[in-house]
């Protein structure tokens, strides 16, 4: 009696949100959901979970941020029902998951643009990539040496323990370590500051926080936008990706969780933390 | 008892009798052992909760230690935290936030001093009852509004005007944590010159001193204890700031070259720990690192508050009670 009071209360709240496909049929069923994986897509899990609590007051979600390698390791041993990934699950994670009786199912939901920003005076307007690379390692230490003005180059990062920084290093740096002159900054609005009011800088943010006070360089010749890295075109990008063991039991709290991208408030949080939807709404 | 006394006359309250019944005898010995129970414990607390930070970041920093060892944290300066594989040096972080100090001391001890000596002795009295609690707002503004005054502001104002290549560097963190340091530094310099007393400098002119004299070779040395203690404090603030570093020092992890060039960005123990801490894997070797940068940190200023007391101590036994 009391279940059947809340699921119709659930159909009532359901029907006042339009336009959040998959969220209608919650049942008050499973509520501790356990979330883990990758620092990079963490914080829009952790944006998930907030919105998706408002509507869902009665569940319990708990989001750790290790590690993508973590995530996955998480999901075969069954600690998570989601692990939040930053790359595709490898073929060993694939056959150890197989051999445990775990499907894993990947729902991409959102991409990861990095944009590598300089002050809009700067007459640069496209790099190579391994020029980004030069520049990061302190191969290239003025301007000049890329064809631009005479003027000593101030690399800006992100801190290392940040999804962007991650990101950018897995593309640009691979192997190799910045150099020590290099100055970190813990956000990404402070690297579009820092950028802003010096000349000389060079840094990256999420192609969310790109505007017409600091430009974007073409890299490799593709210039980041919404559909060159929707596309994959841009190199400095990459599909984010939510884990599941097999494709979660449609009217369950995984799948709702797993299909929040694609409400309007999902898409709107995947913007607001400087990454690009999957979709176009 | 009491009420009786009221409503009586005067003369009842001296008859009564001054011998304690034993159940009062024993009421006030017991209240007062609870009392001084009670007051241990508070006391006790406060004292248990430095004893457990001390000992929560040494069990945390220690899986560091065990596994890295001393040699690489003091020895070298490179902190790659997150490549593969880690280096863990923290050297540079070290003079980093020496660095940053001993910029700050710079500027705030001789602008903070001669403040504390303009309000103690020179302006009339009902100028320094004004001017020093608004000097003592300053240590009220939040470290991070100095910190998007340092970055937004200080900076680019830097770069324009220096010809500074980055402008969040050593030298504006230096300058920012001076301002913050100032008002620590006028505070108690000024008490303790104030302490000093009107009869040293009435005995002091007494002798024929000039007022110049009196100042620079009476009052000052008398009060010397406090002035220092006032630099160490002021030296404390700076040294663990944090939030203002980690916006406005650049945190580029090296020692500048040449190694006085204030004007290269450098990383201190502080904001490391603030900007990294967050996201590290709890059990990660990361993060006890962290730990063990937290523990030099409060090594250093454990022992700075050691000297600090010290100072007091003898700054009371100077002044020796002579208030006006």
């Amino acid at each position: 009696m009391r279940k059947m009071w809340q699921v119709t209360m659930w159909a009532v709240l359901a029907s006042m949100l339009n336009g959040m496909p998959g969220l209608a049929d919650v049942t008050a069923g499973n509520t501790n959901l356990q979330i883990e994986g990758s620092t990079t897509v963490g914080p829009i899990a952790d944006e998930f979970v907030e919105a998706f609590k408002r509507i869902h007051p009665q569940v319990s979600i708990t989001v750790k941020k290790t590690g993508s390698g973590d995530g996955a390791a998480a999901l075969i041993d069954g600690r998570c029902q989601i692990a939040t990934m930053s790359r595709f699950m490898k073929s060993e994670e694939f056959q150890k998951a197989v051999a445990k009786g775990v499907t894993p199912v990947a729902h991409a939901i959102a991409m990861d643009g990095v944009c590598v920003i300089v002050h809009p005076s700067n007459p640069i307007k496209a790099l190579k990539i391994e020029q980004v690379k030069d520049l990061y390692t302190g191969k290239v230490t003025n301007w000049k040496e890329l064809g631009g003005a005479d003027m000593p180059v101030v690399v800006i990062s992100r801190d290392t323990s940040s999804g962007t920084y991650e990101t950018f290093s897995h593309f640009v740096m691979g192997k190799s370590r910045m150099f020590e002159k290099v100055e970190y900054v813990n956000s990404n609005p402070q690297a579009y500051s820092r950028v802003t009011t010096t000349p000389g800088a060079v840094g990256y943010v999420g192609l969310g926080f790109v505007d017409e006070k600091v430009k974007a360089l073409e890299i490799n010749g593709v210039a980041p936008n919404r559909k060159t890295i929707q596309s994959g075109r841009y190199p400095l990008s990459r599909p984010l990706f939510l884990f599941t063991n097999g494709y979660p039991e449609l009217g369950s709290m995984v799948h709702a969780f797993c299909t929040f991208y694609l409400s309007e408030k999902g898409q709107e949080i995947v913007e607001a933390k400087g990454f690009v939807p999957v979709t176009n709404y | 008892m009491k009420k009786a006394a009221q409503s009586e006359a005067p003369a009842a309250e001296f008859a009564r009798s001054l011998v304690l019944t034993p159940a009062q005898d024993w009421g006030g010995w017991l209240l007062g052992k609870a009392g001084r129970a009670g007051l241990l414990l508070i006391t006790g607390t406060s004292v248990l909760a430095v004893l457990l930070i001390f000992v929560f970041i040494i069990r945390e920093a220690l899986p560091f230690f065990r596994a890295r060892g001393l040699g690489e944290a003091l020895g070298e300066t490179e902190w790659y935290p997150t490549h593969q594989p880690a280096e863990f040096g923290m050297l540079a972080m070290l003079f980093g936030s020496l660095y940053v100090t001993a910029g700050a001391l710079i500027l705030a001890v001789p602008t903070g001093l001669l403040t504390a000596v303009v309000l103690s002795d020179i302006v009339p009295f009902r100028v320094r009852q004004t001017v020093k609690p608004i000097i003592e707002i300053l240590a009220a503004i939040p470290s991070v509004a100095y910190g998007f005054f340092a970055v937004l502001v200080l900076a680019p104002w830097m770069q324009k005007n220096l010809g500074l290549s980055t402008g969040t560097n050593a030298l504006n963190s230096s300058v920012m944590l001076a301002i913050m340091a100032i008002p620590t530094i006028v505070s108690v310099a000024e008490d303790s010159l104030w302490a000093a007393g009107s009869d040293l400098r009435e005995a002091s002119y007494a002798c024929g001193a000039t007022r110049a004299e009196t100042l620079l070779k009476v009052v000052i040395p008398a009060a010397h204890s406090g002035v220092i203690a006032a630099i160490v404090l002021g030296m404390m603030r700076a040294l663990g700031e944090t939030m203002l570093v980690w916006m406005a020092s650049g945190n580029a992890t090296h020692i500048p070259t040449p190694w006085w060039d204030l004007t290269q960005s450098v990383r201190t123990m502080t904001a490391t720990i603030a900007g990294e801490l967050q996201e590290t894997p709890v059990g990660s070797i990361h993060r006890h690192a962290l730990f063990a940068v937290g523990l030099m940190l409060l090594s250093f200023s454990f022992l700075l508050n050691l000297l600090t007391e010290h100072l007091l101590r003898r700054s009371k036994r100077v002044a020796g009670g002579t208030k006006r």
